[in-house]
């Protein structure tokens, strides 16, 4: 075992914060009443789930009655899209997303142009941003839905969703949001937005997996995917998951709390300090995504000459976990198509690193990562026959 | 994890890495467009392989592959070597993951195109 561990996958996941633990406990072991049922024990889980449902819609600036509860992001996505795919086919069958998105939601639209819907793929621009040309261009009268993430994984760029939501609704389209990286991390008003939809997920935010949610504005409906006993509003039945919702709650609390206390500026910070130390220490090192319009917890880039499997390998031999779009990393063989989207080619894209930090990093973390990452990247140049003059 | 200890451990400290100076038999294979490029060097001594090294830019089983394979082809005849299959390197690497299987080809391709390529310059079919 390395001596230092540092954990900088958070964009994978985050750990679940203390006093998220400590709130869900009970609800795994006393407290285990159906919020559906009609005595004490029902009326305390209830109780407990309307509180953390007020907590979430709190975050975003939302009501709480529209805050749907759900498995996680990925369902909340395929809620948004088929819900609103199924609800309003009478009205059009063409939907406009981007060549960025997660396969949540890729796939779900790859789906609905099986079942006879249209998509429109927009592209992407070098630091991965929507442009705005392109939206005007795509939306026609048939158009029902534009569905685009709020901030993307990979890459970190936060997306121009002020103008993105006012362009769709100019025009009287409906828009979903995928804000799975950004809630929690970023201020998100829904509100202020005025967006219809927005997916979000408690496990990127110091709460547990396998519980996210769809924020649907009052008034904007959508088909339910899952039918039951009606709850959430009828729009995902099905025993609610308490200690989850619970947990969900106090990680928004966190959240809150976390972004009152300038989490955006100390973040931004020690990302900055990961971007500069990395594309200073070494040669050929590219950021990818936007410089200034990204995540503050999200670095990445792609290296020349090197894969990126092979990065992640020795890092973790280091200590140091991140991640990577390599084709060696998916199982796929194919690089990332977000990153290919971006005109990245595809040597390139396939040495690629993303170091995501958390609530819990520090400088010395951060330090350690500019002490280790060098003679693994020149270490594993030397391997390499890119690069070099030809023998 | 997925990859052997084996696999690891060539993976982490691989045998035969580097570029070679004057080589008798050069192998280029793989593109980078699928994320693997192995180049093999041989030098050649009475039909034998006397000294071989890699250069491969790919994952770690690809690396692996590369050490391995090289290992294994020292000291033999270019007959011999020919005959050292991707399975061999594989078996001697305890197993790849399915979708690795790909690298151990490299590595037999690797070799079979550095054996040409000699072959080719001293003018023996």
């Amino acid at each position: 075992m390395p001596e230092r561990r540092v954990y900088l996958d958070h964009s994978a996941t985050t750990p679940i914060a203390a006093e998220v633990y400590d709130a869900m406990k009970p609800f795994l072991l006393e407290n285990y009443g159906n919020p559906n049922s009609l005595h004490s024990w029902g009326m305390g889980a209830r109780e407990a789930v309307d509180e953390s449902r007020a907590s979430v819609a709190r975050l975003l600036n939302a009501d709480p009655g529209e805050i749907v509860i759900t498995g996680g992001g990925s369902e909340a996505d395929n809620l948004a899209i088929k819900g609103t795919a199924f609800a309003l086919k009478e009205k059009g069958r063409h939907i406009i997303t981007s060549a960025i998105e997660h396969h949540a939601v890729l796939h779900t639209c790859e789906w609905l142009e099986s079942q006879g819907f249209e998509i429109t793929v927009l592209p992407v621009d070098p630091t991965g941003m929507i442009r705005i040309s392109d939206l005007e261009k795509a939306i026609r009268n048939d158009t029902i839905l534009v569905t685009v993430m709020y901030a993307n994984n990979e890459v970190g760029t936060i997306q121009p969703v002020e103008d993105i939501v006012r362009t769709a609704k100019e025009q009287g389209v409906r828009v979903h949001l995928d804000g799975v990286q950004a809630v929690g991390h970023i201020p998100v008003d829904v509100k202020a937005l005025d967006v219809d939809l927005l997916t979000l997920s408690a496990h990127k935010m110091y709460g547990p997996k396998g519980i996210g949610a769809l924020y649907v504005k009052k008034g904007v409906k959508v088909a339910p995917l899952v039918h039951g006993g009606g709850q959430e509003f009828g729009l995902r039945s099905g025993t609610e998951n308490t200690a989850g919702i619970v947990g969900f709650g106090a990680a928004a609390e966190l959240a809150m709390r976390r972004l009152e206390k300038g989490s955006v500026e100390s973040e931004s910070r020690l990302r900055d300090l990961l971007i500069s130390g990395i594309t200073d220490k070494i040669s050929n090192a590219h950021l990818t995504g936007h410089p200034v319009a990204r995540l503050p917890f999200h670095a990445s880039f792609c290296f020349d000459y090197i894969e990126g499997e092979s990065m992640l390998l020795r890092l973790n031999a280091a200590g140091i976990g991140g991640s990577s779009g390599s084709a060696c990393t998916s199982g796929s063989l194919e690089a990332s198509h977000v990153l290919l989207a971006m005109g990245i080619p595809h040597e390139l894209a396939h040495g690629s690193l993303r170091l995501t930090l958390g609530k819990d990093t520090t400088e010395e973390d951060i330090l350690y990562v500019l002490e280790t990452l060098p003679g693994i990247v020149s270490g594993l140049r030397a391997l390499s026959p890119l690069g070099k003059e030809s023998s | 994890m997925m990859y052997s200890e084996k696999v690891m451990e060539l993976f982490m400290n691989p045998k035969n890495a580097g570029r070679m100076e004057n080589p008798d038999g050069v192998g280029e294979v793989g593109n980078p467009q699928c994320g693997d490029i192995m180049k093999i060097y041989i030098k050649v001594k009475d039909n034998r392989i006397e000294d071989i090294a890699f250069e491969t830019f790919g994952c770690a089983s690809a690396i692996a592959s590369s050490s391995m394979v090289t290992e294994m082809v020292k000291g033999k005849t270019l007959d011999e070597a020919l005959g050292v299959s991707n399975k061999d390197v594989v078996e001697e690497l305890g197993g790849l993951p399915p979708q690795k299987i790909h690298c151990s080809l490299l590595a037999e391709e690797g070799i079979r195109a550095a054996i040409e390529d000699y072959r080719q310059k001293a003018g023996i079919n």
